[in-house]
């Protein structure tokens, strides 16, 4: 249990880390904003309590405002997509229920469960992170398109970590 | 109330996402330029398109003084004009910019006389007290150190040269910085004699020789000439240096007059540094 905040805390810095120091600073065009940082709300374990979830999200959010010099738009975005995780586990929930002691990964659950369910909040999160951001519907269609494009990113690059770092745990 | 705490109590993570939420949409809103500015214009668009017709309408009722007042406008910008301008004073160059404090002045002006020949050689300007010129002021050409100002008259001043037996000027030698007074020592006026340069430094025919930085008067690194020649007098641990000097004096014609902005309260401070010494 120890073990698990440790290595979630570990998560948080890592993905905050890359979020802010790599992932911001490189230009890949207008419409393409991966924010790889939303992976940390994806794989928190099933059995976190829920304010946790809400309380570690707005911490998530804010100090990606701070990066970003964009204060309260990640925050309400991830605390939204914080909001809406149970629900879509609870939809995408095998016959029996979760095991005990998973995470909603990959290795544990495989690759077209675990799309399905990451592409849903991903996209929900940059729905209100780009619509907050650009404050109008005005720009309806062209914002909507940012979305999409950035969700397409962003899933790819937490499946590419998925595989990159999860392997460890695996073999344990 | 019971029901109401029990409701909120079933439904705490609505509640909880709710306040949070309403926190960062408020962080938002508050923080952020542009969702404040078009969260006050999107309330009061409707208004807005209503106060922009009327005052379309309103407009043409106020034509007719609005076009005298323009004229008059007119009129008055025309009158700022350079071309509209007699020019009473000479340009004084300088560079405007907040971090930088101007320290030297520097007012173009025209030699109107000169002598070469004498030992004690003058020459006159025609820039005085009315242009902005002082005792003591720098004169330099573009060609390096000309002397400095020694009367004023209202639009008129009188030079000391460098050909001067008064004239001690304050110069080093470019590369490494070791200096000594510069004086005229009457033989010819394209030579001058630097004196006090320690045997140490290694000279060569040719070394530039400029203004050193301890001057009151002159700036730091003008040019005063080259090294011709140099001889250790027997007895002596320092080099007499024979200085062919940059500026042709016969040809002077423009000059700058080079007003050092901070000379004064620099004078006050070593006054007074040397006066609490006395006592």
């Amino acid at each position: 249990m120890i073990n698990e905040i440790i290595r979630n805390i570990i998560r948080f810095i890592l993905l905050v880390l890359v979020q802010a120091l790599i992932i911001k600073n490189i230009e890949l065009g207008r419409f393409i904003n991966p924010f790889i940082y939303v992976l940390f709300i994806v794989v928190l374990p099933f059995e976190t309590p829920k304010w946790l979830l809400l309380v570690s999200a707005f911490v998530l959010g804010i100090t990606i405002d701070m990066f970003y010099d964009t204060a309260g738009m990640h925050a309400a975005a991830t605390v939204f997509m914080a909001y809406i995780r149970p629900g879509v586990l609870k939809l995408f929930s095998p016959r029996d229920g979760y095991e005990f002691g998973t995470q909603p990964t990959v290795q544990y659950l495989g690759v077209p469960w675990f799309l399905s369910y990451a592409s849903i909040l991903v996209v929900l999160h940059h729905l209100v992170l780009f619509y907050i951001e650009i404050f109008r519907f005005s720009e309806f269609f062209s914002t909507f398109f940012r979305v999409i494009i950035s969700s397409i990113f962003t899933l790819l690059l937490i499946v590419i970590t998925q595989y990159l770092f999860n392997r460890k745990t695996d073999k344990e | 109330m019971r029901n109401l705490i029990v409701f909120i109590w079933k439904h705490n993570f609505f509640f909880l996402f709710l306040i949070i939420e309403t926190f960062c949409i408020y962080l938002v809103v508050q923080n952020n330029f542009y969702q404040k500015a078009s969260f006050v214009n999107s309330s009061n668009a409707a208004s807005t398109s209503v106060l922009q017709t009327s005052a379309a309408i309103e407009e043409y009722f106020y034509l007719k003084t609005e076009n005298e007042n323009l004229a008059k406008e007119n009129a008055w910008l025309k009158t700022q004009l350079i071309a509209s301008k007699f020019v009473m004073m000479t340009d004084t160059h300088q560079v405007n910019k907040p971090t930088l404090h101007q320290k030297y002045v520097y007012t173009e002006a025209k030699v109107v006389n000169n002598s070469t020949s004498r030992r004690n050689n003058y020459l006159t300007l025609d820039k005085g007290s009315n242009q902005g010129v002082k005792k003591n002021m720098a004169i330099i050409s573009s060609t390096g150190v000309v002397g400095q100002v020694q009367e004023v008259s209202d639009n008129f001043c009188t030079v000391m040269s460098l050909l001067h037996s008064k004239t001690t000027v304050s110069a080093k030698i470019k590369k490494d910085g070791s200096y000594g007074p510069l004086v005229w020592n009457g033989e010819s006026y394209d030579f001058a004699t630097l004196n006090d340069i320690p045997t140490h430094v290694k000279l060569i025919k040719g070394d530039t020789i400029v203004t050193s930085p301890y001057s009151l008067t002159f700036p730091e690194n003008v040019l005063i000439g080259t090294v011709e020649s140099f001889e250790r007098e027997s007895g002596k641990y320092f080099y007499t240096v024979k200085v062919k000097l940059s500026t042709d004096f016969k040809k002077l014609t423009h000059v700058y007059v080079v007003t050092n902005m901070f000379k004064e309260e620099q004078e006050v401070l070593e006054k007074k540094t040397e006066e609490s010494n006395k006592e």
